[in-house]
């Protein structure tokens, strides 16, 4: 979703812009590290290591222009956002992640579902984790038993 | 063989029983899901990927043609019916086709999109079988130099020729090629940047990072929104069917539509959204009435999606032909096609015909079946538009997760989903083109073979990838589509290109 907003007359240094420039400095320098750290596999004459330094370079690049960019305040601009929904969301998708293997498909993805609802405002969980855990179950057994898709089982899935 | 008995033996293929039902299956989700207010043909192909793994070859790349053809289809129902495009490249259907359905002429807007579509398809599709086998026979004589020299054209043509800033572009491309560094070196074996964690050796699931990017990186910026919302869908009131006025208003702008959007989509340029704006100003100039642009003229619902759609086909065209994917839904179906060892190019034209024509003619059996199936089922479809957003987007996430577990059930796994979800819904933030990260992906490392080929075939000689009069077209184009837009945006020309992004598709 690109913001089309031009940046108004009073323009300021964006420092989370700043921010992304210096993650990309970052991410560069991994890959150097990395790279340069790396051993085994056999030598050729172009080895393993150009093609990431090359990317590293490039993205040295990148991050200075997007640095300059930032201090210029030539982002476009950003509407203010709530963090909130954003919180329940990864959290959601952080709990189905951490769940998955040990409560099964159906009771870790119903929590996600849950968790997505409530970011949206639907409220409340009492409710909304038995239809996610009941929509998810229907889902499994779709696509584990139908399409024979290897989706971790657990205490409800063996119910079947 | 000539073409058309090449297209003949496809079409014994395509039309087994088993592929005619796989085929409608993979239509009718794929409209189904495309229908769904923000999620484009890319999500769409992503999200549906897992329902084809356990398919054969032929059968999952048929249903894969049914679903990108639906995926297109029901975008544009959404941006008809509801002011919000579900893809970008129904902006313009947009334009004139939600006030059509505002002024009650929904169902002839969608009777042309649907129909324009099909005869966009159709032609596109056959433009498709025709100029396969000469590209095919030329492309065989390219080495590895100019593949690698295509590589950099179509990297370059995807991040900075379009959207509102090179500099956003090119780091999206970056980002991506630098995640498709890591795993196991293909040529030495040494692991790269897997930080000594066995899951990275296989290196970055397209299909993980596209779902994360586009389906939890969408959900997040959607629900981080503050935003009322005034989605309002329009009933569909009175006939579904054109009069003579709509048909005789209709056929050319799909005729001209087809035209504009076919070799767009086949040029490695990206994106469906360059030949719908440039068709809606096409037809802006010819219409006979054209103080009812703006207004809702079926014109501008005829031309545009024709165009898209023709422009969808065209993308088919390096991707079938070179490998060479263009837009995101490209990235994801080349990922579909390697999950079963087979790498779209040249060679699968000789080594496995019958699949490939198999899916040409498919995509023309989707084609029509898309006609017959969608002005009835329009119903369903608004019925699908009315879902509450809450309920929509938990059960997108629930089929974005579902992929990925489906395809690979460990935490590492989802992890990584949620990291890039993370990392899409960032990217959102500050106005970074999704496409291109995904693009680079998958072609970053393909693009690494072919340097390193032509550097060992040379002995370390670089002047190899200059030294061919095709090597050197291809690069000075890529240059030029840096340089280009560059100075047009210095020289406040910008506003077009930033139209013209490629962003979601």
């Amino acid at each position: 979703m690109t913001n089309n907003v031009s940046a108004s007359a009073t323009r300021r240094p964006d420092r989370a812009a700043l921010v992304v420039a210096v993650v990309l400095a970052l991410v560069a320098a991994v890959i150097v590290y990395s790279t340069a750290t790396a051993h085994g596999g056999s030598t050729t004459r172009i080895g393993p290591g150009a093609f990431p330094y090359t990317i590293s370079g490039c993205l040295f690049v990148l991050s200075v222009w997007t640095g300059i960019e930032a201090w210029r305040g030539d982002f476009p601009e950003r509407e203010a956002q709530e963090f909130g929904p954003v919180i329940w969301i990864v959290g959601g998708l952080a709990a189905q992640m951490l769940l998955l293997n040990t409560v099964g498909f159906s009771i870790a993805t119903g929590i996600l579902f849950a968790a997505t609802a409530r970011g949206f405002g639907k409220r409340p969980l009492w409710k909304t984790i038995p239809i996610g855990i009941a929509l998810s179950f229907v889902v499994w057994i779709i696509f584990a038993k139908g399409l024979q898709l290897s989706l971790p089982a657990g205490p409800l899935e063996h119910l079947i | 063989m000539d073409t058309f008995t090449l297209l003949a033996h496809g079409f014994l293929v395509a039309l087994e029983p088993m592929n005619l039902f796989y085929a409608l299956v993979g239509v009718t989700l794929g409209t189904a899901v495309g229908v769904l207010p923000g999620i484009g043909p890319a999500l769409t192909v992503a999200l549906l990927l897992p329902v084809t793994y356990k398919l054969d070859p032929a059968g999952s790349l048929i249903m894969f043609a049914g679903i990108y053809y639906g995926g297109m289809y029901g975008g544009s129902t959404t941006s008809i019916l509801l002011n919000t495009p579900g893809e970008s490249a129904s902006i313009v259907t947009a334009l004139e086709g939600n006030k059509m359905a505002r002024a009650g002429r929904g169902g002839p807007a969608l009777a042309t999109a649907a129909i324009g579509s099909f005869v966009a398809g159709l032609i596109a599709t056959l433009g498709l079988a025709l100029i396969a086998p000469t590209i095919v026979k030329f492309a065989l004589s390219f080495g590895p130099a100019e593949y690698f020299a295509l590589m950099i054209l179509a990297f370059m043509t995807v991040s900075a020729a379009f959207g509102d800033s090179t500099l956003r572009g090119l780091t999206a491309l970056f980002l991506g090629l630098a995640l498709g560094l890591v795993g196991i070196d293909l040529q030495t074996g040494q692991a790269r940047l897997a930080f000594g964690i066995p899951d990275l050796l296989d290196g970055v699931e397209v299909t993980t990072l596209a779902v994360a990017l586009f389906a939890i990186g969408e959900t997040l910026s959607v629900a981080a929104a503050r935003y009322g919302g005034d989605e309002k869908i329009e009933p569909v009131k009175g006939s579904v069917w054109m009069n003579r006025e709509d048909w005789s208003r209709s056929w050319k702008p799909w005729l001209r539509g087809t035209i504009i959007g076919f070799p767009i989509g086949a040029m490695p340029a990206g994106g469906a959204e360059i030949g719908t704006f440039l068709s809606y100003s096409v037809e802006k100039q010819l219409a006979k009435k054209p103080e009812e642009f703006g207004h809702g003229a079926i014109e501008g619902v005829a031309g545009p999606e024709a165009a898209n759609n023709a422009s969808a086909a065209g993308t088919l065209v390096p991707l079938l032909t070179l490998g060479l994917p263009t837009t995101a839904t490209a990235a994801i179906m080349l990922a579909g096609f390697q999950q079963f060892g087979l790498q779209p190019g040249p060679l699968l034209f000789a080594t496995n015909p019958q699949i490939v024509w198999g899916l040409i003619a498919s995509l023309l059996v989707a084609n029509f079946m898309l006609l017959v199936l969608n002005l009835p089922m329009i119903g369903l479809w608004v019925r699908l538009l009315s879902i509450p957003r809450h309920w929509l987007y938990a059960g997108i996430l629930v089929f974005a997760t579902l992929g990925t577990i489906g395809a690979n059930p460990s935490t590492f796994e989802l992890g990584m989903l949620l990291a890039f979800g993370v990392m899409g819904y960032i990217l959102r933030r500050f106005g970074y083109p999704i496409a291109p990260v995904v693009v680079g992906l998958i072609l970053g490392p393909m693009a690494e073979q072919q340097l390193r080929r032509a550097l060992a075939i040379s002995q370390g000689d670089v002047t190899v990838l200059v030294g061919s009069p095709i090597a050197i077209i291809l690069l000075v184009l890529a240059v030029c589509a840096v340089v280009v837009p560059l100075i047009l945006r210095a020289r406040g020309k910008g506003k077009v290109l930033s139209q013209l992004a490629a962003n979601e598709d």
